[in-house]
């Protein structure tokens, strides 16, 4: 089905191993590589545009749904369209993913659209990993969007992971939420070289007593450059969160964005952003412990975007 | 052994160049509990900080069994076997309890092996191993994961710079106690900065440092007497000693 190389970023994206239990769907160099479907999840291929659909009905629980994406082919750019229909009362997790191996010179870009309808009192986790590798001059270019639209009582935890080895990455995620919803966004960022990644992030409470909580946590090095975007619109009673927890080191940039509009009286909105380097002192606790100062400040960063 | 031979540490401002220890020499013999103490702004922080190599010494030498450790770094020295408890423990955010303990240890601890060097200091274990060392722990819990730190390495020399700064009465209470424990089990020798009494009760030997040099030394019989009463020597607070608001 895939080569070594396709193994090892499949066990990097979506730690797989061997063949997914459940509803799966791998992409390998622009190609279906394999696909499950269940009694519960279906998977069908789209008509009049590249991606697939994915069905999952009413009621399904503790089912999960594998769709990784390979690229290990340099020069290949692509633009995938996948719609999640996720059925009411349901409670499923969901485990996208796409790491591009490029040892060539030219770009690879895989560039990933998800469109998630999330029904009423549905519960999705939803884990999405970036990795790229390879030694050629070729850019590993990925481009996620995402929009979410979330019916009533429904909830949604999202783990956005980008560590390494992606050039250039530009994230947008638009989420509308209804009466009683809940969003949580976790994402984890590291930048190095001349990477720039954005991450942008527009979330709609519409419904009364909808939630939102979008964190970031990122370690920018280098000469590398992040900028963080998030808006969280409060159009009724609400509650919304957004954070960004920057380290920049090295001769990196980081811009960090949050912004809230509240359009109701009874929104209450918080941001909070804070960018700054490894503290000395923690440095030198480490070295107290017997680390060097390298291996404290990895310790620090990973530990950071733990 | 530690040696401390004619050890002098300036420090330049605006105002030119200040000493802050003047030609001090000090020798901790092996398995030795020996309390530093002396009035604020003596210099003995700036002591324990050049004993654990976050200073350098402007002029003489540290041995530390027969190693000349003058010029070697922090990660050298700790590997050598000296610990080092900070007088404000530092946060991290992300980096858990348990991860902490793991580093300290060098070895990857099962969370139960773990547990134990934060019972020793007081902590119920299983509440704090996966809590990440943030802001949301209080000064006195920290403090003592900070000791637990140094309990899991186990070396053979154990520097605490005031152990008792920032925490509040109850916790100070009961770090006494982890202290008067580890005087009884610990196989290293101990170096504690502390003006506190009864700290200064469990100690085999005082040095009193003022003015960035040691002004007496000797062993707990000899030198407490002669510091009662002063600030080298505080109860942690009156009331509390004679029991009116113990509870």
């Amino acid at each position: 089905m895939t080569d070594r190389i396709q193994q090892n970023i499949l066990e990097e994206v979506a730690d797989l191993r061997t063949v997914p239990e459940g509803a799966y769907n791998i992409r390998a160099n622009g190609q279906m590589a394999g696909r499950n479907s269940t009694a519960n999840i279906r998977i069908s291929t789209k008509t009049g545009a590249n991606g697939i659909d994915i069905h999952i009905q009413p009621g399904t629980r503790n089912e999960s749904v594998h769709i990784p994406v390979v690229i290990s082919e340099s020069g290949i750019e692509e633009t995938v369209y996948n719609d999640f229909y996720i059925g009411a009362d349901s409670d499923v997790v969901i485990v996208a993913g796409c790491g591009i191996h490029n040892g060539g010179d030219l770009d690879s870009r895989h560039d990933g659209l998800h469109r998630f309808y999330v029904g009423k009192n549905a519960r999705v986790k939803y884990v999405e990993k970036h990795y790229g590798e390879g030694d050629g001059r070729g850019k590993r270019v990925m481009n996620p969007g995402t929009e979410i639209y979330m019916e009533e009582g429904s909830s949604m935890e999202m783990e956005m992971v980008q560590i390494k080895g992606v050039d250039s990455t530009c994230r947008k995620t638009t989420a509308r939420l209804a009466a009683g919803a809940a969003l949580v966004v976790r994402e984890r960022l590291l930048t190095h070289g001349s990477q720039e990644a954005v991450s942008d992030y527009v979330v709609s409470l519409d419904g009364e007593d909808a939630s939102a909580d979008v964190v970031s946590r990122s370690v920018a090095k280098d000469d590398s450059y992040q900028k963080f975007d998030s808006q969280i619109v409060g159009n009724a009673r609400c509650t919304g969160h957004t954070e960004c927890d920057a380290i920049i080191m090295g001769n990196a940039r980081i811009l960090a964005v949050p912004q809230l509009e509240a359009n109701n009286i009874d929104a209450a909105l918080i941001h909070e952003a804070a960018i700054g380097k490894i503290a000395g002192e923690q440095i030198i606790k480490l070295m107290t412990l017997g680390l060097t100062e390298e291996e404290a400040e990895a310790q620090i960063v990973s530990g950071f975007l733990k | 052994m530690l040696t401390l031979e004619n050890v002098s540490f300036e420090v330049h401002d605006d105002k030119g160049q200040k000493e802050i220890i003047k030609h001090i020499n000090l020798t901790v013999d092996d398995h030795r509990f020996v309390v530093i103490t002396g009035p604020n702004g003596g210099g003995k922080s700036t002591l324990a900080k050049l004993i654990a190599g976050i200073e350098q010494p402007g002029e003489g030498k540290i041995w530390f069994d027969g190693v000349d450790i003058t010029h070697k770094s922090i990660t050298e020295r700790a590997n050598l076997g000296i610990s080092f408890a900070f007088q404000q423990p530092v946060r991290f955010k992300g980096i858990q309890v348990l991860d902490l303990i793991r580093l300290a240890a060098k070895k990857n601890l099962t969370p139960v092996e773990a547990c134990q060097y934060l019972s020793e200091v007081g902590l119920c274990a299983r509440d704090y191993i996966n809590r990440e060392v943030n802001a949301s722990l209080s000064g006195g819990e920290l403090k003592r994961i900070e000791i637990a730190t140094v309990l899991a390495r186990a070396t053979k020399m154990s520097v605490f710079d005031e152990p008792e700064a920032g925490i509040d009465l109850w916790s100070f209470q009961n770090l006494i106690q982890v202290f008067e424990h580890m005087r009884q089990v610990t196989d290293g020798s101990i170096l504690i900065i502390s003006h506190q009494e009864r700290i200064l009760n469990i100690a085999d030997e005082i040095v009193v440092i003022a003015d960035g040099q040691i002004t007496a030394q000797g062993p707990r019989e000899e030198v407490l007497p002669t510091l009662l009463g002063t600030p080298s020597a505080v109860d942690a607070c009156e009331k509390f000693s004679r029991g009116g608001v113990r509870a």
